[in-house]
C-alpha cells in the first residue's frame, strides 16, 4: 500500500548517531548512486517496519478536466507480515453500486501478490490476476502499482541529487520497475533528510514523458513513529484529470489478526 | 410451502436481531440495497400461447446489518420484485437472514451462520456447476445465478491447512418457473401448485454438505460433496395434470440425490485456468430414467491490459462444456463450447460491454448474449442485458422452446 509504506519514518537521528560511532558515515567515499539510491530504499523500509496493525478510511474525489466531480470511498486495513509483504483488505463503501465489494491483497517481496475479490451480489470469492499493474485503481489517476505493496526488491535505484524542497531538504531518488507490466519507465521520488517522508513522485511513463505528479501532504505521526500523509494528490498531466486521496481514522494496535485476512474473513469483511 | 419458509426465515431473523438489539450491543448498524426498474422486450411474437412480448417491473432488495463488538452480526436481505408480464415473476424471498459468530481455534479459526444464507460455490463463468446449496430463482434470469435464501447452519472451520465447511439444511425450496404468460419457459408450464418428493419427509428432510477449500500458491481448489434433495427437478418423472384451460402442467419431482464436486483454479500472470466437475448420482436424466453422471466445464481466460496505452483492458475467455448424458442432459450445456470477451473502460463510471456466445456442437443451435455495465451517478447505474438465440435445432429440446425468446432488458438501479 502506499500508505504502508509511505514514508513513514522514525528518527533518523538515532541511526546517523549509531553510524557516527563507528567512525564515519555508512558506505561512505565510494558509494556509487546506484547504491545509494538503494540504501535509501532500505533505510525508509526498516523505519516503515514493525507497525504490526492498523485499519484507516480513505476518500478519492476524482476530477476530470471540465471539474465534475466523483467520489470513492473505502475503509482499509492492514496487517504486516513479517518477512514477506503486507496483507490489507479494502471494503468499498462508495460508489453505492459496488458497495460492500471486498479487495484482499497478499502482498509478496519475490512473486506475483496474491489478489481475491468478494462480489456481494451473488456472494462469490473471486481469486484475480495480479497482473495488471498498470490498469487504473477505481477509475482514479491512482495505478494499482501506486496503491500497492511498494517493496524495496520491485525497483532498482539511481541517487540523484539533494534539494530544497518547501520546508525541508530532499533526496532525490530515482527508481525503476523490475517487472515489464509496469506502465512506468521510471520514477522520481522526493524524500525529506529530516524524516526520509515521501513528499513528491513524477512518474514516467514507457515512453519517457512526465506523466503524472503524486504531492503528499498534511503528515501526521502515529505511535511516536510512523509518519502518514493524510492528503495524496495525483494529477495526469496528459489528461488533465486529477485524484485527491484523503486519509483518515488511522487506528494502530487493533485486534486484527490473520484471520481477518483469510478467504473466510474476506467474506465476512465489513 | 415457501410461506413456511418466510415465516421461520422471518421469525429467526426477528428473534435474533431482537436479542442482539435489545442486548444493547449493536455498536454499528448499516442500511443498504437497491431498487431497481426494469423493462424486457422480446421482438418475436410467442411461440406458446398466453406469452407476452413486454414486462416491466420493480426489484426491491433492501439490506440491513447490525453487529455488535465482538463481531457478532445479524444479516437481514429481503427481496421483492413486481412484473406486469408474468404474474407468477411477482415474488418475495428472504434472501439472508442470518447470525454470524466466529472465533480462535487453535492456530485457526471457527465460524458459525444459522439462518437463512446464499452460498456460491465455482469458479467459471458461462455455468456454474458444482454450486448445489442453494436453490436457483430460475424466473429471475435464465442464466441461473440468482439464488432463493437457504436455511442452513454453516460451520466453518479454517486453518493453515485449509477451509473445511459443514452444512445441514432443513428445509428444501422449490425452483421457480415462469408462469403462463412468462418467456423462456418449456412447452409445457410448471406446476407451481403441486409438487413431489421422493423422500417421505418432504421438503422437510435436512440435506447435508461439505466442502474442503485451500489455496497452494496460485491454485485455488475446492472438493465438496452434496446429499440430500436435489435442487433441480425432474419435469417427466409424474404424469402432467390438466389445469382449467385443459392444458398439461408439469409436476415437479425433487429426488434424492449424491453430488461430488471438483473446482480448481490456477491463477498463472494473465491467465486463469479454470475447472468445475461433478458426479451425480440418483439423478433422472430427460427420458425419466435415473442415470449417474459426470459433467464438466473447463477453460482459461486470458487478460490484455492497458491496451493501446491506454486503460482498455480486454478480457478473452473460452470455456467447454460437457455433459455424459448428451442427449439426455436435463440442460443446455450437454457438448457446448462457450466464447466470451469482456471489454472495461476503467472510466470514472467503470463501462464495460461483456459479448459471449455458446454454440452447441452436436446441434446447430448458437446463443448469442450481450452485456452493457454502466455507472451513471454516485447512486444510479444502468445495466443493459440480452439473449439472442441466433439459430435453434429443433432436435435441441432443451433450447428449442425458447426459440422465439431473444430478449433486451434494460435496468435501471438506484443503490443506496
Amino acid at each position: 500500500m502506499i500508505h504502508a509504506h509511505s514514508i513513514r519514518c522514525a528518527s533518523l537521528a538515532a541511526c546517523l548517531v549509531f553510524v557516527a560511532s563507528l567512525g564515519g558515515p555508512p558506505a561512505a567515499r565510494s558509494e556509487t548512486p546506484e547504491e545509494k539510491g538503494l540504501r535509501i530504499a532500505r533505510e525508509t523500509r526498516e523505519k516503515a517496519k514493525g507497525f504490526g496493525n492498523f485499519t484507516a478510511s480513505q476518500t478519492m474525489v476524482l476530477r476530470n478536466k471540465q471539474g465534475q466531480e466523483s467520489k470513492r470511498q473505502a475503509r482499509i486495513k492492514v496487517l504486516e507480515a513479517p518477512g514477506d509483504g503486507d496483507k490489507s483488505l479494502f471494503v468499498f463503501d462508495q460508489p453505492r453500486d459496488v458497495k460492500g465489494t471486498a479487495f484482499l491483497i497478499h502482498a509478496h517481496k519475490d512473486k506475483a501478490d496474491d489478489q481475491w475479490l468478494f462480489l456481494p451480489a451473488l456472494k462469490r470469492v473471486k481469486r484475480i490476476s495480479s497482473s495488471n499493474r498498470s490498469g487504473s485503481f477505481m477509475g482514479s489517476e491512482f495505478a494499482y502499482e501506486d496503491m500497492g505493496s511498494q517493496e524495496v526488491e520491485r525497483y532498482t535505484y539511481r541517487y540523484l541529487r539533494d534539494e530544497p524542497c518547501g520546508d525541508a531538504t530532499c533526496t532525490v531518488v530515482e527508481r525503476f520497475p523490475v517487472t515489464k507490466r509496469s506502465g512506468y519507465r521510471r520514477q522520481v521520488l522526493w524524500q525529506d533528510k529530516d524524516e526520509l517522508r515521501l513528499r513528491k513522485v513524477h512518474y514516467f511513463d514507457r515512453k519517457n514523458a512526465h506523466l503524472k505528479t503524486l504531492t503528499l501532504a498534511k503528515f501526521q505521526k502515529y505511535l511516536d513513529r510512523y509518519w502518514q500523509a493524510h492528503e495524496m494528490t495525483m494529477v495526469n498531466h496528459l489528461t488533465g484529470k486529477s485524484t485527491v486521496l484523503t486519509w483518515s481514522d488511522y487506528k494502530y494496535g487493533t485486534k486484527l489478526n490473520e484471520r481477518d485476512f483469510t478467504r473466510t474473513g474476506l467474506k465476512r469483511a465489513r | 410451502m415457501p410461506r413456511a419458509f418466510l415465516q421461520m426465515a422471518a421469525a429467526g431473523a426477528v428473534l435474533v436481531l431482537a436479542s442482539v438489539l435489545a442486548a444493547g450491543r449493536a455498536s454499528a448498524v448499516e442500511v443498504s440495497g437497491r431498487v431497481g426498474l426494469e423493462s424486457r422486450w422480446y421482438d418475436q411474437d410467442e411461440a406458446h400461447p398466453g406469452q407476452r412480448s413486454h414486462a416491466s417491473g420493480v426489484v426491491v432488495e433492501p439490506k440491513l446489518y447490525a453487529e455488535d463488538d465482538e463481531g457478532r452480526s445479524v444479516t437481514l436481505a429481503p427481496f421483492f420484485r413486481y412484473d406486469g408480464g408474468d404474474s407468477r415473476r411477482t415474488h418475495f424471498d428472504v434472501r439472508e437472514a442470518y447470525f454470524l459468530v466466529f472465533g480462535a481455534l487453535g492456530e485457526g479459526e471457527w465460524e458459525l451462520r444459522l439462518g437463512a444464507d446464499r452460498v456460491f460455490w465455482g469458479v467459471t463463468e458461462s455455468r456454474h456447476l458444482v454450486d448445489i446449496v442453494n436453490q436457483t430463482d430460475l424466473i429471475e434470469n435464465p442464466n441461473e445465478e440468482a439464488k432463493l435464501g437457504q436455511l442452513m447452519a454453516h460451520l466453518t472451520w479454517s486453518g493453515e491447512w485449509g477451509v473445511a465447511e459443514f452444512f445441514a439444511l432443513p428445509y428444501h425450496r422449490e425452483r421457480t418457473y415462469p408462469g403462463r404468460e412468462g418467456r423462456l419457459r418449456g412447452q409445457f408450464v410448471v406446476d407451481d401448485k403441486r409438487v413431489s418428493y421422493e423422500s417421505s419427509a418432504e421438503e422437510w428432510r435436512v440435506d447435508l454438505a461439505a466442502r474442503y477449500s485451500h489455496s497452494f500458491g496460485p491454485l485455488d481448489l475446492g472438493l465438496s460433496v452434496f446429499e440430500g434433495t436435489s435442487r433441480e427437478p425432474c419435469l417427466v418423472c409424474r404424469p402432467p395434470r390438466l389445469n382449467e384451460r385443459l392444458e398439461l402442467l408439469l409436476v415437479p419431482h425433487y429426488e434424492q440425490i449424491r453430488q461430488f464436486g471438483l473446482d480448481a483454479q490456477l491463477t498463472v500472470e494473465s491467465w486463469l485456468f479454470k475447472l468445475e466437475a461433478i458426479h451425480r448420482s440418483g439423478f433422472s436424466n430427460l427420458a425419466g430414467r435415473e442415470e449417474d453422471y459426470a459433467a464438466f466445464v473447463a477453460g482459461g481466460e486470458y487478460t490484455f491490459s492497458g491496451i493501446f496505452e491506454s486503460d482498455l483492458e480486454l478480457g478473452l475467455l473460452a470455456e467447454w462444456n460437457y455433459d455424459r448424458r448428451r442427449e439426455n442432459a436435463t440442460n443446455p450445456f450437454d457438448d457446448d463450447l462457450f466464447l466470451g470477451a469482456r471489454l472495461g473502460f476503467n472510466d470514472v463510471q467503470s463501462t464495460e460491454v461483456v459479448v459471449s456466445l455458446l454454440a452447441d456442437a452436436e446441434h446447430s443451435t448458437r446463443s448469442l448474449f450481450v452485456e452493457f455495465n454502466r455507472r451513471l451517478s454516485d447512486s444510479w447505474s444502468l445495466h443493459v442485458e440480452s439473449v439472442f438465440f441466433l439459430a435453434v435445432d429443433r432436435a435441441d429440446r432443451t433450447t428449442y422452446p425458447t426459440r422465439r425468446d431473444s430478449f433486451v432488458e434494460l435496468h435501471l438501479s438506484y443503490n443506496f
